[in-house]
């Protein structure tokens, strides 16, 4: 086959990917075995390159299922209810001190428990909460959107695209983390500062104390095991260590006692564990192989800047949240870790600013999840979010060159 | 006289307690709430980012919308306690400028109140859904500050004269 025939036949298959992913992510898991085994199968790719491709997914996608069996534990152990209780009352009345909780309370969850932690299960309690103490939810709900992308730089454990990414780089937890301090509390001033602009009118409304939020539970134990699964991320690579097995452990001892007294079912774990997409991100690896082996590698590389000054950092972030508009930071991320993994650790970390912040430009994470959804007229589509464009077109710009050049000052002394 | 009153949760008390004093007592009175739904829309958004993760339960994505509805149920029977006589409540979702106008329909009044900043006399006092709701209704409007109104100093001098003493306290 030729390369052209097979690229192009790759891209066909990562864009239907994509769109099963926007409208039906129900037959995601079908359509990345029938695509991924449909490119091997015409030699697109091959099945040698195809098992590498699995081989170096395997041990992101096992971290992914134990980060995702640690989020569901602290939700069991209720500790997203006491976060809503914590902010309910810390807040006393004042939407913009509420905002303020929530955005410390939002990077807690994205950096820790990741971006899925926040928009799944902070993000409905943040609403609740907006909404039971009678204020406007909105200022609050955009803060938990926005930063879920924009503070999931901090740790290769807060987004998807930071564990592909870190898996390839070769960098240390804590080293990850060391140097994605900086930028992260560069984006979450950016957007506190715009945000509190852009909802001024709703958050200096004066109001009076509706009545008295309940008194939270602490959930200990959820905190003891993220504080733990923390320490031991951090201490991994002196222990010589692989960080998965610290997440595993975790997973194991938050999952253990829920199961003793039949809290949950081990159907509700599998569940949990998302399994389906598990195996799409494995498809989507061989997908993504076939494009880049057939020609879109040698364009991304002669298009990616691959030195370590500013200007190529600036370059790199800016690239990256294009593609990552274009076609969903995941694809993304796999498509240009090769090309960024060979220019080095600056190089990926400024990738991945642009793919993790990128997204607050469009409401859906991608210009491909928007078109597939307005042509297959999947749900919601009459909702016109131009506030959060606007919104998008102020913050992520300037987060973008904020947490650049912090990224680069962090390179020059770390 | 048929009158609309339009609450919102920060502003309620003191928009109802002014509706009272000024209402007719045969008037017919219908307290009006809109849940704005774009939040909802916002976090369900973020959910279709997820590129497939988490396929939601049909009870998840209704979640917001009956915590979204149970407040506005309660916000309506706590402002009709206040207004202390008989009143329609009507709870109404969408775009809430939209939605207030379409209210009005039939209304001899609207009341509503300023929404804006309140620290100064000016157009800024009144945000963009009560300024599209005072262009549009087709009714008479009575617009009411919630606190007591910011002095006249708070205008800003006409242009090319010096902006006015401080005024001493006495």
């Amino acid at each position: 086959m030729s390369n052209g025939l097979a690229l192009a036949l790759a891209l066909v298959v990562l864009a239907l990917a994509l769109g099963v992913a926007a409208a039906r992510p129900r037959y995601l898991p079908v359509l990345a075995v029938v695509g991924g085994g449909l490119l091997v199968a015409v030699g697109a790719v091959g099945l040698s390159r195809a098992g590498d491709a699995l081989r170096g997914l395997a041990p992101t996608v096992g971290f992914l299922a134990a980060l995702l069996l640690i989020a569901e534990g602290c939700r069991r152990e209720g500790l997203f209810e006491a976060l809503g209780a914590v902010m309910a009352r810390g807040s006393r009345g004042s939407p913009q001190r509420l905002l303020a909780l929530v955005f410390m309370v939002a990077v807690g969850v994205t950096a820790l428990l990741g971006l899925d932690a926040n928009i799944l299960l902070l993000t409905p309690i943040v609403f609740a909460t907006a909404t039971r103490i009678r204020t406007s939810s909105k200022p609050h709900v955009y803060a938990c959107a926005h930063l879920a992308n924009s503070a999931s730089l901090l740790l290769p454990v807060s987004n998807l695209t930071n564990l592909l990414a870190f898996h390839a780089s070769g960098l240390s937890f804590a080293r990850f983390g060391a140097l994605m301090v900086l930028p992260t509390i560069g984006v979450v001033a950016v957007e506190w500062v715009v945000l509190r602009r852009f909802f001024a009118t709703d958050l200096r409304r004066p109001r009076k104390r509706a009545v008295e939020p309940a008194r939270p539970t602490i959930p200990r134990f959820a905190l003891a095991v993220l504080a733990l699964t923390l320490a031991g991320f951090a201490l991994s690579s002196l222990l010589g260590i692989a960080p998965v097995w610290v997440a595993a452990a975790g997973a194991v001892v938050i999952t253990v006692p829920a199961l003793r007294p039949r809290t949950t079912s081990a159907l509700a774990l599998a569940r949990a564990v998302e399994p389906g997409f598990l195996l799409f991100v494995l498809g989507l690896g061989v997908i993504v192989a076939a494009a880049s082996d057939n020609g879109l590698a040698s364009a991304v590389r002669a298009v990616l800047p691959t030195g370590a000054s500013l200007p190529d950092l600036l370059a790199v972030a800016a690239l990256s949240a294009l593609l990552a508009n274009l076609v969903n930071n995941v694809p993304a991320t796999l498509l240009l870790i090769p090309v960024a993994v060979a220019s080095g650790p600056g190089a990926v970390l400024a990738m991945l600013i642009g793919v993790n912040v990128g997204p607050n430009l469009t409401y859906v994470g991608s210009l491909a999840t928007l078109l597939w959804r307005r042509v297959l007229r999947a749900e919601d589509t009459d909702i016109e979010l131009g506030e959060f464009v606007r919104l998008g077109l102020l913050t992520v710009p300037a987060s973008l060159v904020t947490a650049t050049v912090l990224l680069w000052l962090s390179l020059q002394v770390i | 006289m048929r009158a609309l009153v339009w609450i919102i949760e920060d502003t309620w008390q003191a928009t109802v307690a002014q509706a009272a004093v000024y209402l007719p007592a045969d008037a017919e009175v219908t307290l009006l709430h809109v849940a704005d739904t774009e939040a909802e829309a916002v976090a369900r958004a973020a959910r279709h980012g997820l590129l497939g993760r988490h396929v939601p339960a049909h009870t998840q994505e209704d979640q917001l919308r009956v915590i979204s509805e149970q407040a506005a149920e309660e916000l309506l029977s706590d402002a009709q306690r206040t207004l202390g006589r008989p009143a329609r409540c009507e709870a109404r979702r969408g775009r809430v400028e939209r939605e207030v106008v379409a209210a009005t329909e039939g209304m001899d009044i609207l009341i509503l109140a300023r929404d804006g900043d309140r620290a100064h006399l000016g157009p800024r006092s009144i945000g963009p859904a009560a300024r599209f709701v005072i262009d549009h209704a087709p009714c008479r409007v009575l617009l009411i500050w919630t606190d007591p109104a910011p002095s006249l100093t708070t205008i800003p001098p006409p242009p090319g004269q010096p902006p006015p003493p401080a005024r001493q306290p006495h």
